[in-house]
């Protein structure tokens, strides 16, 4: 019992990671009609947000030291973070600590102009193309920024630690009434958590503010909005760039739990398509719902004792969920008629 | 000739002749020169443009006549690589028993996917080849059917390979330990040598490409034929197909296993070039790379991805040997500062960054060139005729007659 418990509450983090991404494309694909493939170089960019302020804030000064050798006698040389020198030893040192929180604020102007950019530069141009075409040239894309992040970066993972006060786990068993303890690690609820917000505001954006109300019209009608004088593609441009957004904080965030590389964006964008297509293109809630669902399925999956009945179902739990509902109900769980039916 | 128009002759006889005159094409520089890296004509790398070119010319009928884009591709060469493997351990090392069932198992793959994915199209059929493919890579990986009978079957991580333990009913000691036609073996190479330069000319090569040429022959049929001309009417107009009161479905689905059988004959080429087989090959990058291929080349059009075949894997393999040292060999005529900053800014491009450099000029082509390089020589060629003086506009309806997709 406490193993499945376990299981779900594993595959929540993952499941939220899936969610996040899924509800960007969505949101793409609901306000621009464009499939984009190169989603997961956003999210990949967005684990590499933490990296970046992590080594910006960790550049150091080197000073001789006056007292301590090394095994040669030459002094040994000390490095002190520029932001201990500035703040103090301990308030630069845990402004160190919590580098990858603190990436969220350098995260979001970042991943809007990357969004901004995208959506001026080359993605605006390809509405009129054929969906082939945008998933090619976004493919294409998806390559081109994995490559220049593994050039500036290195091919091997960065091990990127979640602020110290995270470390450790929570245990889940007294609070349930379990004899049996249930460590889950904090950062992982942290994670959680903050998907779970993300995802609300965007809910709420999209729901309370004028802005999100022309943008849902846009999304039903776009040719009405557009004649009741309402300039409704700068608003799509600005939802890119939210979308953008959302996916990089799910990379920020997601650095600690998986040390960020340079092909991570592409291992998930496969699983967010087929979480995205699960869902029903083009619906909102249906991301979400599927994207935990499958991350908690695949957790499950992996447990021992179904592994043991079923050896490396936990591989292919997601691809035949998913292929077994396509085939049950061709438009995913939330998907309206008519959406990608040409 | 053979039942074509002459233009299509044409394309037929220019294949040929690059096929069968590749070792001089590949090798125009002299073996001992500074421009020998260059070279291209070595028996490996030859093989794997044929094969290559195989697995293209097999994606084009698919996406080029109907226009469905399926990212899952390279499953189908992986299960034809393991097939072709199995026939090795089974049967021997003759290469035709392997080739036939690497046909025969990726067209029932083929069958089975297609028949699923197919209910869909657009963007869902591309999700569901591509899940499919993750699919059976995931089982290869970790060799999940294996698993469950008790033996090996594809040999997870390590790759399926022939062991010495293996029955191999119809090998005996007079047969060649490597894989061959009728005793003679893919591996065998004479050199020839005219003054300073040196051409390889390899068995397994030259069996490959006249696989090729059949396999060309086959898919201009297949162009071609009334079924081609209905693929294309599924491509431009499916709905109006079916307003027709046609049914679309057994068109697609026929010419989706073509298209499989023709990546599994790829597939079991590549392992009776190299007798093992591994999941890597099945991997969706490896799908990616077909359509990088056979969009870069032209999709839609005949000659296009054999073109692309060569031209990705010629310059993944000439750009991985630049290194620093030969950047500043290039540039050593400037003076020392703008040499250095030359080298710094050519670096990214070269080398390990070669997948950059090709992701940059496939989105290059994608907006500027949706017919591939096919488009951009026809172009090119309109521009001259256009000098000439002689009316041009004739000569363009008829290429886009001939390619719709280059619009």
């Amino acid at each position: 019992m406490d193993a499945i418990i376990l299981q779900f509450l594993n595959g929540l983090d993952k499941g939220s990671a899936y969610a996040l991404i899924a509800l960007g494309l969505t949101l793409i694909f609901g306000t621009l009609g464009v499939v984009n493939f190169a989603h997961g170089a956003i999210f990949m960019i967005g684990a590499f947000c933490s990296v970046t302020l992590q080594r910006i804030l960790t550049l150091s000064s080197e000073t001789l030291s006056e007292t301590e050798k090394d095994f040669l006698g030459n002094p040994l040389k000390i490095k002190t973070p520029y932001v201990e020198s500035w703040f103090g030893p301990e308030v630069g040192a845990s402004i160190i600590d919590w580098a990858v929180p603190l990436a969220i604020l350098l995260a979001i102007p970042v991943m809007l102009f990357v969004g901004f950019v995208m959506e001026r530069g080359l993605i605006k141009h390809f509405y009129k193309r054929p969906h082939a075409d945008q998933i090619l040239v976004t493919f294409g894309l998806a390559i081109v920024l994995q490559e220049v992040i593994k050039y500036f970066y290195g091919a091997n993972p960065i091990p990127t630690p979640a602020p110290s006060a995270f470390v450790g786990s929570f245990d889940f068993g007294p609070l349930l009434g379990l004899d049996s303890s249930l460590a889950y690690p904090y950062w992982r609820l942290v994670y959680f958590g903050f998907s779970a917000l993300i995802i609300g505001a965007v809910f709420a954006f999209l729901q309370f503010t004028t802005f999100g109300m022309v943008v849902r019209a846009g999304m039903a009608d776009r040719e009405t909005v557009g004649l009741l004088g309402i300039d409704i593609d700068r608003r799509f441009t600005i939802m890119f760039g939210i979308a953008a957004a959302v996916a990089g904080l799910a990379g920020v965030m997601y650095a600690p739990i998986n040390s960020p590389n340079y092909h991570m964006g592409m291992d998930f964008l496969v699983l967010s398509f087929v979480v995205v297509v699960v869902g029903g293109m083009g619906s909102l809630p249906g991301a979400v719902l599927a994207g935990f669902m499958l991350g908690i399925l695949e957790s499950l999956a992996s447990m021992n004792e179904i592994k043991n009945i079923l050896p490396g179902i936990d591989q292919i739990i997601i691809y035949v969920v998913a292929i077994i509902i396509l085939l049950t109900r061709p438009r995913g769980l939330m998907g309206r008629k008519g959406v990608m039916e040409e | 000739m053979l039942g074509l128009k002459k233009h299509d002759t044409q394309l037929l006889i220019i294949v040929i002749c690059l096929a069968l005159f590749a070792p001089f094409l590949l090798n125009p520089f002299p073996a001992d020169s500074a421009m020998a890296q260059f070279n291209a004509g070595y028996p490996d790398l030859m093989q794997r443009f044929a094969i290559f070119g195989i697995f293209a010319i097999g994606f084009n009928l698919l996406f080029g006549l109907t226009g469905y884009l399926s990212f899952g591709h390279a499953a189908f060469l992986g299960i034809g690589s393991y097939s072709a493997v199995w026939m090795f351990k089974l049967l021997g090392y003759n290469i035709i028993p392997g080739m036939i069932l690497s046909v025969i198992v990726s067209a029932f793959f083929a069958l089975l996917i297609g028949y699923i994915s197919l209910r869909r199209s657009g963007i869902y059929f591309s999700i569901l080849t591509l899940a499919f493919a993750q699919m059976l890579f995931a089982i290869a990986y970790s060799d999940l059917i294996g698993r469950f009978v008790g033996t090996p079957i594809t040999n997870g991580e390590t790759g399926l390979q022939v062991y010495n333990s293996d029955p191999q009913f119809f090998h005996s000691a007079a047969k060649p330990d490597i894989p061959h036609l009728f005793g003679q073996k893919m591996q065998s190479t004479y050199t020839l040598d005219v003054g300073a330069w040196s051409f390889d000319f390899n068995f397994g090569y030259y069996f490959c490409a006249l696989v090729l040429i059949g396999m060309f022959y086959l898919a201009i049929r297949i162009f071609r034929s009334p079924f081609g001309l209905m693929l294309r009417a599924v491509k431009s107009n499916q709905q109006r197909m079916n307003y027709t009161g046609l049914n679309t479905k057994p068109y697609t689905l026929a010419v989706f296993v073509i298209s499989g059988m023709y990546a599994g004959l790829a597939g079991g080429l590549m392992a009776s070039m190299d007798p093992l087989s591994g999941a890597e090959r099945m991997q969706w990058t490896a799908s990616g790379e077909v359509v990088l291929m056979t969009i870069l080349g032209g999709a839609g059009t005949l000659i296009g991805p054999v073109l692309g075949a060569g031209f990705i894997k010629y310059f993944e393999n000439i750009f991985a040997k630049i290194n620093d040292n030969v950047l500043h060999s290039w540039f050593s005529f400037l003076p020392d500062g703008i040499e250095n900053f030359m080298v710094t800014l050519v670096h990214p491009f070269v080398g390990k960054g070669w997948h950059l450099t090709l992701g940059l000029l496939f989105m290059m082509v994608v907006i500027f060139l949706p017919g591939g390089l096919v488009q951009g020589a026809e172009k090119i060629g309109a521009t001259f005729r256009r000098k000439d003086g002689k009316s041009d506009d004739a000569e363009a309806k008829a290429a886009k007659q001939r390619n719709p997709a280059a619009e």
